[in-house]
């Protein structure tokens, strides 16, 4: 008798739903084990790929076919200066003619782009003055850190030649410069220079990205202005003084910061090793280090499989310990309800229907535990987003897996006590009080 | 009696081994019945009589012997055979009642059928008749707790009505039920058999069992003697 209207199984279903709402209470602490399992294994993922992503984006802004090389003070040289109160040069960083030996030697490399900072700087306009970020650089940089322009142009090849006095600054910083005024074609003042403001460019870039000094860490990030660098070394020197603290101190720094753009990812593998080897040849000190967004990438990759793997065990666990909790009360259920599967049998019910009945209702409770669980699994990431401004993102797949789990929990967890109601003895079971 | 038997028991023996003795529930049982009979099955306790009842209602199978359920033999039958037999040839009446708590009137009716894998959509009209058959046209939606027992009792009996099965057993219908409510219950089956049921009834009281037309008597896990009863219906 293979009679399988797909009404019938609906009815099961109607069944199942109706002898689990006797039970209102009892139903409803039951599948909790398996709304919290699936719940946190949603919102868990959730978090963990918001964190990740926020990262990886990070990262991939930097380039993945780049290579970030910038100039840091030596540990031993920073001891000196801060002790006593000598005036003093420190000499390090890397120099020009490191941008033409990578240029040369480097197989793959694509391009090289130089970058000096002088931070923070006081950038003048009439009475209005601020501290600025100047940024001496080549046209290059515009292309290679994405920046937007928002009016005007960025720095022409021709203001590197001439070694002209014109400048460009982020729209946010030409907004608090001048508040009332178009900034196109005014000019600055910088270190006694005027400078003409040739374009407004929109940083697209995160705070990573920047090009920032060691020492100029916690400054405002938006207050970049671009000079031609070429402008910077005959305006400047290479010599940069600034008192601090009743001290003077004086830097010679020739470039802040080198990005050398590879022709691709796999010329990044091979050619970030020649650079270290390249530039240690040539610093003594420790003077420099190396960032290869590529293997920051890989490693953030890592770390999200690692974290992956940790939710999933910890998804895993607390879904079979709610699995266990369905089965626990399954089985009460089937001695409780002995009388009626006693019933059910003389009344026609062959064993494999005994064994759907209550697969269908255990599967029910962990499937209805399942909705439940994705629902409030959907409004925690909200709620973190809001309440802790993390970056949360739901996958599909985590929507999925976790549904899927919760089914297959029922399948597994249900098939004993519903084999144990099957294998009762009608006659045993209709005379159970 | 008139026709082919509709039930015939032929050298039936049931033995359980508990321990090392060896108890013979029924030895030896031969009986025919005829379809459209009304048979009650009396005796003390431990006379056989629910080994019996088990037996002609296919939820346990003789040690040795035969037992021809509309001519065939359903003592060899396997566990799903057996199953289908009592859905389809067999209607219960339980001492208890036995509804199913979470479902209503009309769907415990039709649970027999649901069994043979016909939807209620589809045999609701003949469900409904069954219902008002036994008076309770109008509590189709109830709940088992919502209704009285003999109500219930009424629920059962057209429950056991739903599949037209060859044979109704009663197990002490009246057993729950006030004397009141007993005796309509009881003019319910003399109904049921006046229209041609075959019943088979398993009772203490002999004013049950005088509405039989034969009562059989059991004693020590044999038939002790059998009553032809003038007083019973149809006769």
């Amino acid at each position: 008798m293979k009679l399988h209207i797909p009404a019938r199984h609906w009815r099961t279903v109607e069944l199942g739903v109706k002898s689990l709402l006797l039970h209102k209470l009892r139903s409803i602490l039951t599948m909790l084990g398996i709304i919290f399992g699936v719940c946190s294994v949603i919102a868990m993922l959730a978090i963990g790929e918001g964190a990740s992503y926020e990262a990886q984006e990070a990262i991939k802004k930097l380039g993945s076919a780049n290579v970030i090389i910038k100039s840091v003070k030596p540990a031993d040289d920073a001891s000196n200066s801060q002790q006593g109160r000598r005036s003093y040069v420190s000499e390090y960083g890397l120099t020009y003619a490191d941008v033409d030996r990578l240029k040369q030697t480097i197989p793959g490399v694509k391009r090289v782009l130089p970058m000096r900072l002088i931070a923070p700087y006081e950038v003048r306009y009439n009475e209005s003055h601020l501290d600025g970020q100047i940024v001496g650089t080549i046209p290059l940089y515009a292309e290679i850190n994405g920046l937007d322009i928002a009016r005007g142009r960025f720095l022409a090849d021709l203001d590197e030649q001439r070694e002209k006095n014109v400048c460009v600054m982020t729209t946010t910083f030409a907004d608090r410069l001048f508040p009332y005024e178009d900034p196109l074609n005014q000019f600055i003042k910088i270190a006694g220079d005027y400078y003409r403001v040739v374009g407004l460019v929109q940083e697209t870039s995160t705070a990573d990205k920047r090009p920032q000094p060691a020492h100029a860490e916690g400054q405002a990030i938006d207050n970049n202005v671009y000079v031609p660098l070429s402008t910077i070394r005959s305006r400047f020197g290479e010599t940069i003084v600034r008192r601090s603290a009743g001290s003077y101190q004086a830097e010679k720094v020739e470039l802040h910061q080198i990005t050398v753009q590879m022709q691709s990812s796999e010329a990044v593998e091979i050619g970030s090793d020649q650079i270290k080897t390249l530039l240690k040849r040539f610093h003594a000190k420790n003077d420099f280090e190396m960032i290869v967004p590529l293997q920051l990438l890989r490693q953030a990759q890592e770390t999200k499989r690692i974290f992956n793997i940790v939710l999933g065990s910890i998804a895993a666990i607390s879904l079979i310990v709610g699995g266990i909790g369905i089965m626990n009360i399954m089985l009460a259920t089937v001695t409780e309800r002995t009388r009626e599967i006693g019933v059910r049998r003389a009344l026609g019910a062959k064993k494999r229907d005994i064994i759907t009945q209550f697969l269908v209702e255990t599967v029910v409770l962990s499937v209805g535990g399942g909705v439940i669980g994705v629902v409030i699994g959907v409004i925690v990431p909200f709620a973190v987003e809001l309440l802790a401004g993390m970056k949360t993102i739901i996958t599909l797949s985590s929507l999925v897996l976790s549904f899927g789990i919760s089914g297959v929990i029922g399948v597994i967890f249900g098939i004993y006590p519903a084999s144990r109601a099957a294998d009762l003895d009608p006659i045993e079971a209709l005379r159970h009080e | 009696m008139p026709g082919e038997a509709l039930i015939r028991l032929v050298g039936i023996q049931k033995i359980y081994q508990l321990g090392e003795v060896e108890v013979r529930a029924l030895n030896g049982v031969d009986l025919a019945i005829a379809e459209g009979s009304f048979v009650a099955i009396m005796g003390p306790s431990g006379s056989g009589k629910s080994t019996m009842l088990n037996l002609l209602g296919c939820l346990d199978r003789p040690t040795t012997g035969e037992y021809f359920l509309g001519g065939e033999d359903v003592s060899k039958l396997d566990d799903d055979a057996i199953s289908a037999v009592r859905g389809k040839r067999l209607g219960f009446v339980f001492q208890s009642y036995n509804l199913i708590h979470q479902l209503t009137v009309i769907e415990n009716i039709h649970v027999p059928l649901f069994y043979q894998g016909k939807d209620l959509t589809e045999t609701y009209e003949h469900c409904k008749k069954l219902a008002e058959l036994v008076g309770l046209g109008d509590r189709l939606d109830h709940r088992p707790k919502q209704l009285s027992g003999g109500q219930q009792q009424r629920v059962a009996i057209a429950r056991s009505l739903v599949n037209d099965p060859l044979m109704i057993l009663a197990d002490e219908p009246t057993g729950n039920l006030d004397s009141r409510t007993g005796v309509e219950v009881l003019e319910m089956f003399d109904r049921l058999h006046a229209s041609g049921k075959t019943i088979v009834l398993v009772t203490h009281g002999p004013e049950v069992a005088e509405r039989a037309q034969r009562v059989i008597h059991m004693k020590d896990g044999v038939i002790d003697r059998e009553v032809i009863n003038r007083k019973g219906n149809g006769a």
